[in-house]
């Protein structure tokens, strides 16, 4: 009941599933899948790390920790779902299915890895930006009455940027078929969440919008699957989502950065406790759902991995003419000129 | 059959003609459903269309174009108007740094087919920020087309060409102008072309270059003085038709721009330069810009002052024809 001054009253569900010993509605075969994906992810992860030490990557944004937001996500959604990542969303583009030697050959510095998947947006550097291209594509999906969905991802500190609120604000309005997961890492390089935002929850900055705010345990991979299933159900009917899923980075923000100077490594620790490869593992052992070919997949994964990043090392690098290529669908003149005199000069 | 019509009403048909021809055009911003838009180049649309086609939106200039970007990548065909040119920059980064940038970041899978509309340039004794010439940015944007149209007819064609392109445009109204002379117009989208400046005067002793609002003051400027002067009216921007101008530097040997925006780092100095490049051993004397001085623009008692006119044009010619 609402006392008789108050005007609005609003509430956020938070999704748990492992941590209430709650039984998930998977098949055996997916609760592997899923796990799969993470490892994979996982050594891709610690496969770019190794290159970046060995100058082959020049900077590289980890996801250690996030596997459980980002594959669960991508779990819950169909293929002809679209997807707007940041630049922290390897995991997802992973388990969306696109080429690993194409994501290597990214991080290489190599535009020709960024040729996207049908349905899926290339990386966004500039933060929060990429929430209004989710929006306007929920919103055309909105305006053609079509059962689809698109799912952005974007970070805790993106949710300080205007573009953020602009997005949330656009997707009420117009009913767009958006859902916008919001990866608390607690971290915006070395601004904690408390200081990015007075508000408790990221989630609840839904109810400004008059959008629905769902938070979930980010790191139990099954609590994000239940939730971005509630969230595309409703997203698909015209009824945007925030989800808040709350998770950790375990690594550095890039490879360029010092985490040591910002957090202590006790509550690293702590976090890693929670790492959701592992939280997925015990659950599957205490549920009798383990199998030892799970155990043995590591090493297949990293020879995967190896293969790709090897694969993308052997590419020659791109030609100039790359650069001049796609700015405009025809080119024009003054290009063609630049590109001559840029071709006479290199010869 | 040509229709009599000024600017604002050559958009609004344009905008019409469009919505009719392709079904993925949509059109949004601020007050542009029922209202029409504050100069209502929209007017009557969203009856004619519906509230789907043509429809006001929050009031939020980067999530128009960031909305509208999106829209487009999903194969719509948005039209976004941004109220007042002054207040593009809310989504300049939306609109360099994004909608210009996808067809390269993608490697040409994806475009984004956007017309970015904003009215421009001073003269209407209007508010602070409602006045501005932004052109010289978004020229800088390298995956953009900077389109401004001085006539009802280019206005038309123009405006339909950029919303056929597959490439994202900037195109930029001149207000001023809106209604300040009709003119026949077919309705026929080929009538003008993107990426070509217009000769729309011959003449053999000097050339003058002008766009926007200010084609009217160069035209009425060279009627006052005793030489044959050939205006050129740039129309776009960017992709810039340098040849036009140099082929005209070429014959005459002199030349001046005007524009409103200010001198420093205006789209003239570029013109400039690119005659420096070009067309050096052809000049009898340097190239001269009239712009606006290098402050913001004033409130608009001042306004005179700052604009260019018939009179500074006027000076500009002689101190390059008297060199
Ligand atoms: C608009 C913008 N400002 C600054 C930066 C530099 N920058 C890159 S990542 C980052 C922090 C982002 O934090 P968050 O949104 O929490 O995402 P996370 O890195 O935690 O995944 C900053 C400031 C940027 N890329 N874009």
């Amino acid at each position: 009941m609402m006392a008789a001054n108050q005007v609005y009253e609003g509430a956020i569900k938070r999704i748990e599933v492992m941590a209430q010993d709650e039984e998930s509605s998977l098949e055996k075969d997916q609760l592997h899948e899923i796990y799969r994906q993470m490892i994979l992810a996982r050594k891709f992860d610690e496969k770019a790390f190794k290159l970046q030490r060995r100058g082959e990557v020049s900077t590289y944004a980890p996801h250690k920790g996030q596997e459980a937001s980002q594959i669960g996500a991508v779990f819950a959604m169909n293929d002809d779902d679209w997807m707007v990542p940041s630049f922290r969303e390897t995991a997802a583009y992973i388990a969306r299915g696109a080429p690993l030697d194409k994501l290597f050959q990214r991080w290489m510095g190599d535009a020709r890895g960024q040729k996207d998947l049908e349905n899926d947006l290339p990386v966004a550097i500039p933060v929060g930006t990429q929430n209004l291209h989710a929006v306007g594509i929920g919103m055309a999906m909105s305006f053609d009455e079509e059962e689809k969905a698109v799912v952005g991802f974007t970070g805790d500190g993106s949710t300080s940027e205007g573009d953020f609120h602009e997005a949330l604000n656009f997707s009420g309005v117009f009913d767009a078929h958006s859902v916008i997961v919001v990866q608390n890492n607690q971290y915006a390089i070395s601004m904690p969440v408390e200081k990015q935002t007075n508000a408790e929850t990221i989630a609840q900055k839904a109810l400004a919008y008059g959008i629905e705010g769902i938070q979930v345990d980010g790191n139990d991979v099954l609590a994000v699957i239940e939730a971005m299933n509630e969230a595309l159900e409703k997203a698909r009917n015209g009824e945007p989502v925030l989800l808040e899923a709350v998770t950790y980075r375990l690594e550095d923000h890039t490879t360029s950065d010092d985490s040591t100077r910002y957090r202590d490594e006790q509550e690293v620790e702590e976090w890693k406790e929670h790492d959701p490869i592992l939280r997925l593992k015990d659950y599957l052992k205490e549920n009798d759902q383990w199998d030892e070919s799970l155990e043995e997949y590591e090493e297949k994964a990293e020879e995967k991995i190896n293969e790709a990043a090897n694969k993308a090392m052997e590419v020659e690098d791109p030609e100039m003419e790359e650069m001049f290529e796609y700015v405009y669908k025809e080119m024009p003149d003054l290009l063609k000129k630049d590109k001559k005199e840029l071709e006479e000069v290199e010869k | 059959m040509p229709e009599k019509m000024n600017i604002v009403e050559a958009i609004n048909a344009a905008l019409h003609d469009e919505l009719e021809n392709d079904e993925d055009v949509l059109m949004y911003g601020e007050d542009v459903g029922e209202d029409g838009g504050v100069f209502r180049a929209t007017k009557d649309l969203q009856e004619e269309f519906g509230e789907k086609r043509c429809f006001s939106s929050p009031l939020a200039e980067s999530g128009i174009v960031g909305t509208a970007i999106g829209m487009s990548l999903y194969g719509k065909r948005p039209v976004p108007e941004i109220q007042f040119s002054g207040f593009s920059y809310l989504a300049f980064h939306q609109i360099k740094e994004h909608a210009a940038r996808f067809r390269t970041r993608t490697r040409g899978t994806k475009e984004v087919p956007l017309t970015v509309r904003a009215p421009y340039g001073g003269g209407i004794n209007a508010l602070e920020h409602h006045c501005e010439s932004p052109e010289s940015y978004f020229a800088h944007a390298q995956g953009l087309h900077v389109v401004i149209p001085s006539n009802p007819q280019d206005a038309y064609s123009l405006l339909r060409k950029s919303i056929q392109l597959d490439d994202p445009v900037v195109f930029l109204e001149p207000k001023q102008t809106y209604r300040a002379f009709k003119e026949e117009v077919e309705r026929d989208p080929d009538a003008a072309e993107l990426e070509s400046s217009k000769v729309i005067e011959e003449g053999k002793d000097v050339t003058l270059v002008a766009w926007g609002a200010m084609v009217p003051v160069a035209e009425e400027a060279a009627e006052t003085i005793d030489a044959d002067v050939e205006i050129i009216d740039l129309r776009t921007i960017y992709p810039t038709d340098f040849d036009t101008v140099i082929e005209s530097v070429k014959k005459t040997g002199r030349c001046a721009i005007v524009h409103e925006a200010p001198k420093t780092g205006g789209f003239g100095a570029e013109i400039a330069a690119r005659i420096n490049e070009q067309a050096i051993l052809h000049l009898e004397a340097p190239v001269e810009r009239i712009a606006a001085p290098d402050v913001p623009y004033p409130l608009y008692s001042l306004e005179d002052y700052y604009m260019p006119d018939e009179n500074q044009v006027k000076k500009g010619l002689e101190n390059v024809l008297e060199f």
